[in-house]
């Protein structure tokens, strides 16, 4: 939280150096439709809207109007280790692993048009631009650091967080409407995790960053469902016991149920 | 119907869940076998983690079994004192189980080693199961007549000390080796996370020489025991039983358990033990070709918590 907290202190620290410097001369307005998904038992995922527009002033280079647009979505972070198995004695068995540090569960980068159209490689680099880009901290050794983009374990992690829809990559899921009213949406299947998604959004103009800024929407469990998650993790005794009693009585009414004599 | 699991934290379909637990129920109220090894896969097929799958199914193993337990109770084909005594040995395994757990898994490759295990275990049981069945079977076919007291019953086993009278299972028999298997069943499910129903079940009737009549029963009692108190240790240390899962489970688990129970009555004894045999090699081949073929995907991804 305190984190948090001070993360968007930063931010507000570098978006106000920004807007002074002469360069850049645009801010963006951005609202999701929805700030807080709530979880009920019919929830199976949802799409959220990303919209907002580019706001101009007079230190705006006339006649500047190919905007490009990306849209950086990281939902709550966690440790992950991915396993290679290998072929030993004949059986196949897991054997080197690699531990991925507070990672984020969920990440969606969307742009209007191919990140190579938007920017030079070492831009988006730097940017973090597309899934190969994005920075996954890895344990090296004693070492925290990412690595190359085709490293087998680090490929291996993208490729099965996309498989389940967790990790994705649109060049094309944003639209311009006008040239500076944008929207985009952000699909969350259902097996995305409960927490807080920050979202990203950045600017580019000819090649080069012309402004950033960020906003967050959060995933919650409510009512029924938050009341079973909280007895579990509070009351775990009396939680089980219930269980265990709902067990007995489910056995017990079948047999009276079915009882033919 | 899609409905949200509170702890799995997924959306799953209600039918096909309850579908799942109406075909375990209906084989392990056949056959006195908890079916754990049957429900953990097929929920982990469907996208539910493991580590909640396998708390969740206790619980619904546990309904299963007793659903079972009362109508053989009915049918008075289980034996309370056999209980009380395979329980007694089954306790001091479980504990025994936990202990060693914990240090394979300070030792490292615990993996691999309940992988083997599992792949040994199951098929060295049912590969003896079915062949001992399709013996009696093919024996019953000559027209020989399948002797209730088979020959070799009075092994060593029966020269044991401590003697006592199963009314019920009409046996007369030392407790040593009943304890023993109870401490087996205990050591081999706290080890391997099963409820250890199906090696049982034959413990019983090749080495202890109780009728099939009172296995089946008396089987399910240990496995109902055993898994109310593995429901409260997951829910008490990871807090990973989702009860509403548990719950889905268990309506379709009990109703197949009973229409299972039923059907395991009408067939006869060498039958049952041909089929439960060869299911439980079915099982077991399927686990060891998946450790011989190469897998599609050699590469797998594990949470390991850690949060934001």
């Amino acid at each position: 939280m305190i984190a948090r907290a001070s993360l968007i202190v930063a931010s507000f620290v570098l978006g106000a150096a920004l807007a002074n410097s002469p360069a850049s001369a645009e801010r963006l307005i951005v609202s999701v439709s929805n700030h807080r998904v709530t979880v009920t038992p019919n929830y199976s995922g949802e799409e959220l809207v990303l919209f907002g527009s580019v706001e101009k002033d007079a230190q705006t280079p006339a006649g500047r109007n190919n905007y490009d647009l990306v849209v950086t979505v990281s939902g709550p972070r966690a440790d992950m280790v991915t396993r290679r198995k290998e072929r030993k004695f004949g059986i196949w068995i897991n054997t080197d692993s690699r531990q991925f540090l507070k990672v984020p569960t969920y990440l969606a980068l969307f742009s209007n048009r191919p990140f190579d159209d938007i920017a030079s490689p070492e831009v988006q680099r730097r940017q973090q631009l597309g899934l190969n880009n994005v920075l996954l901290t890895q344990r090296v050794g004693p070492d925290f650091a990412d690595v190359v983009p085709n490293d087998p374990f680090r490929s291996a992690f993208v490729r099965l967080r996309t498989q389940h829809g967790l990790y994705r990559e649109e060049q094309s899921a944003v639209t311009f409407l006008t040239p500076t009213l944008f929207r985009t949406g952000i699909p969350l299947p259902g097996e995305v995790p409960i927490g807080t998604y920050d979202v990203e959004i950045k600017l580019f103009a000819d090649g080069a960053l012309v402004t950033r800024t960020e906003t967050a929407f959060e995933i919650v469990k409510v009512g029924f469902e938050q009341f079973i998650a909280n007895a579990a993790h509070n009351n775990g005794l009396a939680y089980g016991l219930v269980t265990a009693f709902m067990a007995l009585m489910t056995g017990w009414m079948a047999s009276i149920v079915f009882r033919k004599d | 119907m899609q409905l949200y699991l509170p702890i799995a934290d997924i959306p799953v379909n209600v039918f096909l869940i309850l579908a799942m637990g109406a075909a375990v129920g209906f084989v392990s109220g056949m056959f006195g076998i908890g079916g754990g090894f049957l429900m953990t896969p097929l929920l982990i097929f469907v996208g539910i983690a493991p580590a909640v799958a396998v708390a969740s199914v206790a619980s619904h193993i546990a309904a299963s079994s007793f659903s079972g337990a009362i109508s053989y109770w009915r049918r008075r084909s289980i034996d309370p004192i056999l209980a009380v005594v395979l329980l007694t040995g089954g306790t001091v395994g479980t504990a025994l189980g936990v202990w060693t757990f914990t240090l394979l898994r300070a030792l490292g490759q615990l993996d691999l080693l309940i992988a083997t295990s599992y792949v040994i275990l199951l098929t060295t049981v049912g590969g003896l199961m079915f062949w001992e069945g399709l013996r009696a079977l093919l024996r019953a076919r000559r027209g020989g007549a399948a002797t209730i007291r088979r020959p070799g019953s009075h092994g060593w086993i029966h020269g044991l000390p401590l003697k006592m009278r199963f009314k019920r299972s009409k046996i007369y028999l030392s407790v040593i080796p009943v304890v023993v298997i109870g401490l087996i069943i205990g050591f081999i499910g706290a080890v391997m996370g099963i409820g250890g129903g199906f090696i049982l079940v034959p413990l019983m009737i090749y080495v202890l020489r109780v009728p099939t009549s009172t296995v089946v029963g008396t089987s399910m009692v240990l496995t109902l025991v055993t898994m109310i108190f593995a429901t409260l240790l997951h829910a008490v240390t990871n807090h990973l039983v989702d009860a509403v899962l548990a719950l889905i489970l268990m309506i379709g688990g009990v109703t197949g358990a009973q229409f299972g129970a039923r059907a395991g009555q009408k067939i006869r004894g060498e039958h049952l033990r041909l089929l439960l045999g060869l299911l439980v090699l079915a099982v077991g081949i399927r686990f060891a070709v998946e450790l011989v073929i190469r897998p599609a995907d050699l590469f797998t991804i594990r949470e390991t918590g850690g949060g934001v």
